[in-house]
């Protein structure tokens, strides 16, 4: 059986496409199935770094797409993991080493040994954009609650319409408080500009950056309040139906703040 | 003094200002801005034509009108919400553009002759 | 405010204007300056508006050029997105002068607006007719601010090309730094590279959660501009159209108003941010340390 192979992308950098991808990775790699990432990023990688995968790197995806080596060879198995691998992006070459037909044949190549290939798309709608979604027949749209990300993500999603693929969204970095004062679009206004189905919802949470600096993906450790949420991402992806978690109702520590910050 | 100007501007009077809401007003228009490949005022400008043309035969509630762009499948449309206030029972006939009628009244009323098409205008009907 | 007017006849006489005064005197070219990072959303368009506003406040002749081709976001920024009516491919493609596509910004008369075409690629931009245009632009204004998109493929290349320094715009994290360290790199020895760090959130830095100004900067190695706190404010000034340093109070804005005068040739200390223990910091160590 040929996996799943789910772009993910957003237009614009920076909203968190890599720990996205990292993450959701990860997850499903912990529901039992066999997940390949794919760094797309020729030039600029990181997905390496945000598993804390970087010293491990032999080959990349350019020399696997040029025949200097195997698939195989250049697939980094992650050790906490063993249906975990990353597909490394070259970072001394240029974005154009590549053609879309033969990422599309990498992909398919990757689909016949793994449930789910997530491709990891760079910044911006460039050559670098066009590969990463050759391969896709799913994406995942990235954006956060800020107006440039969601023009940005409007642009992308105008792109994908274009060729057909099938698209979710997610919304990341949502902090509850700025939407509740109002300073801050809420779920509804980006589903409601954006009009695609919603995926996820992640609030910006300070673990990440903690988390990414030491190369763990938070769904691998204990305790961390994002590791639910993405856990929900995952199995919606499976196909369940998963209410999504009101976060504009504070809970009772936000109150005992709220009230703190008021007095 | 485009549409979002006239937005901040009454936000700021009334001192209670929602960036949240500003940036959404601003993303709506901005969007259909790109999608269209017309500048704002350009699409702010459609958006009046074509209310125009339709209240020439219904009176419409010029506050309540929702005109948005949006995909759908593949392809790119235009979404008119405008709600009916009543319906005119003599439609206006379709002519060239308002301004343009004005002109030949005033025309007429200069060579002291009774202005043709007196009905233009027909009491909304209750 | 500026009594509302036409904002289109205005910017254009104006323009035009500043060219006629130009001419008679001796040439002397403005600065071009890229802002630049490799990695996306860690505040280049933010940056660029920013110290073209605090640049303007200081009297100084500002042209702000969006790179992004297909992307472009200053205009947002900057509250300028519904004046927009032509852009620079319009200008590299011959079908507008220049200053028939300059937008003037509503709050200073000596600051204005290339925006980046939306419906275009960015392989449609001719390399070396943007080299024309950004010296054409030196030649009327004092500095030339150029917002570079994300990545290092031809937007980044279009961006530069007309450059001679470049202010690199780098975030405490390691994927950051990274594609900074790359982005100096294929800048080479031009453009004297400069660093603004953004978004460092000191409580962060404080608890070791967050990489400090000394830690990016001991990899990265380059004269610092200045350091920026992470705040929501940048949100809401996002969503108003209205840059931060419009204002001259708040921490930010002092913040962008000093990188102004260092870039300005001024002698005064790069702005930094300090870790204060505020009352909620201390109340969350007491409730067992979740915040």
């Amino acid at each position: 059986m040929k996996a799943r192979k789910i772009v993910l992308t957003s237009g614009k950098g920076g909203v968190g496409k890599t720990t996205a991808t990292v993450n959701i990775g990860a997850a499903l790699a912990k529901r039992g199935h066999r997940v390949i990432l794919v760094d797309t990023d020729i030039g600029l990688r990181n997905l390496d770094l945000v598993l804390g995968l970087e010293k491990r790197i032999v080959f990349d995806l350019v020399e696997v797409i040029e025949g200097r080596c195997q698939v195989r060879q250049a697939l980094i198995k992650d050790k906490r993991f063993e249906s975990l691998a990353i597909l490394p992006a070259a970072q001394t070459r240029n974005k154009d080493s590549i053609t879309e037909a033969q990422m599309a044949r990498l992909i398919d190549e990757l689909a016949d040994m793994a449930d789910y290939v997530l491709i990891d798309c760079p910044a911006g709608i460039e050559g670098g954009f066009r590969n990463a979604i050759a391969g896709a027949d799913e994406a995942i749209v990235v954006t956060t609650p800020e107006v440039s990300a969601i023009r940005d993500a409007d642009r992308v999603i105008g792109k994908l319409a274009e060729r057909s693929i099938p698209m979710r969204l997610i919304i990341n970095r949502i902090r509850p408080d700025m939407v509740r004062s109002g300073d801050m679009l809420s779920i509804d206004d980006v589903c409601e500009i954006l009009s695609i189905e919603l995926l996820g919802i992640i609030p910006d949470d300070e673990e990440i950056i903690d988390t990414t600096n030491r190369g763990e993906p938070l769904v691998l450790g204990e305790g961390y309040r994002l590791r639910g949420i993405y856990e929900k991402i995952v199995r919606r992806l499976e196909g369940d139906l998963i209410p999504f978690t009101n976060l504009d109702a504070p809970g009772f520590f936000g109150r005992l703040i709220g009230a703190l910050k008021a007095g | 003094m485009t549409f979002n100007d006239v937005f901040n501007n009454l936000n700021r009077l009334f001192g209670r200002e929602k960036s949240g809401e500003t940036a959404k007003e601003r993303l709506r228009l901005v969007l259909m801005s790109d999608h269209l490949s017309l500048a704002p005022d350009m699409v702010e400008a459609m958006k009046r034509d074509l209310v125009e043309v339709v209240s020439r035969y219904v009176e419409v509630d010029r506050d309540k009108i929702d005109v948005r762009f949006e995909h759908q499948d593949s392809v790119f449309a235009m979404l008119a919400n405008v709600p009916i206030i009543s319906v005119n029972r003599t439609p206006s006939p379709p002519a060239g553009p308002p301004r343009r009628r004005r002109r030949k009244k005033r025309l007429a009323q200069q060579n002291g002759q009774a202005p043709p098409q007196s009905t233009i205008n027909p009491a909304p009907a209750t | 405010m500026l009594p509302l007017r036409q904002p289109f006849d205005v910017a254009h006489d104006d323009a035009q204007a500043n060219a006629a005064q130009t001419s008679g005197a001796p040439l002397t070219l403005g600065r071009a300056i890229v802002v630049t990072s490799g990695k996306g959303g860690v505040g280049k368009t933010t940056t660029t508006a920013n110290l073209g506003v605090a640049l303007a406040k200081r009297g100084a002749k500002v042209a702000l050029v969006d790179a992004d081709v297909g992307l472009r976001n200053l205009d947002i920024l900057m509250g300028l997105e519904s004046r927009v009516r032509h852009h620079v491919l319009d200008v590299l493609e011959e079908k507008v002068e220049l200053n028939e596509a300059l937008v003037r910004d509503k709050n200073f008369p000596n600051l204005f607006l290339l925006a980046a075409a939306q419906s275009r690629e960015k392989d449609e931009v001719d390399t070396e007719s943007m080299r024309d245009l950004i010296e054409e632009l030196r030649e009327q204004f004092d500095y030339v601010l150029i917002d570079c998109p994300a990545g290092i493929e031809m937007g980044f290349t279009n961006a530069v090309v007309g450059a001679q320094e470049a202010i690199v715009v780098c975030t405490p994290e390691v994927s950051a730094v990274r594609d900074v360290d790359r982005v100096v790199g294929l800048l080479g020895n031009a453009f004297s590279p400069q660093l603004i760090i953004n978004r460092v959130r000191p409580h962060l830095v404080h608890k070791g959660k967050m990489l400090s100004v000394e830690d990016v900067n001991s990899i990265l190695r380059l004269p610092l501009l200045g350091v920026i706190a992470d705040e929501p404010d940048v949100i809401v000034s996002t969503n108003k159209g209205e840059p931060l340093a419009l204002r001259t109070d708040t921490a930010t804005a002092k913040a962008y108003h000093t990188i102004a005068a260092r870039i300005a040739g001024e002698d005064v200390p790069a702005p930094m941010v300090e870790y204060k223990e505020t009352f909620m910091d201390k109340l969350g160590s007491l409730l067992g340390g979740r915040r």
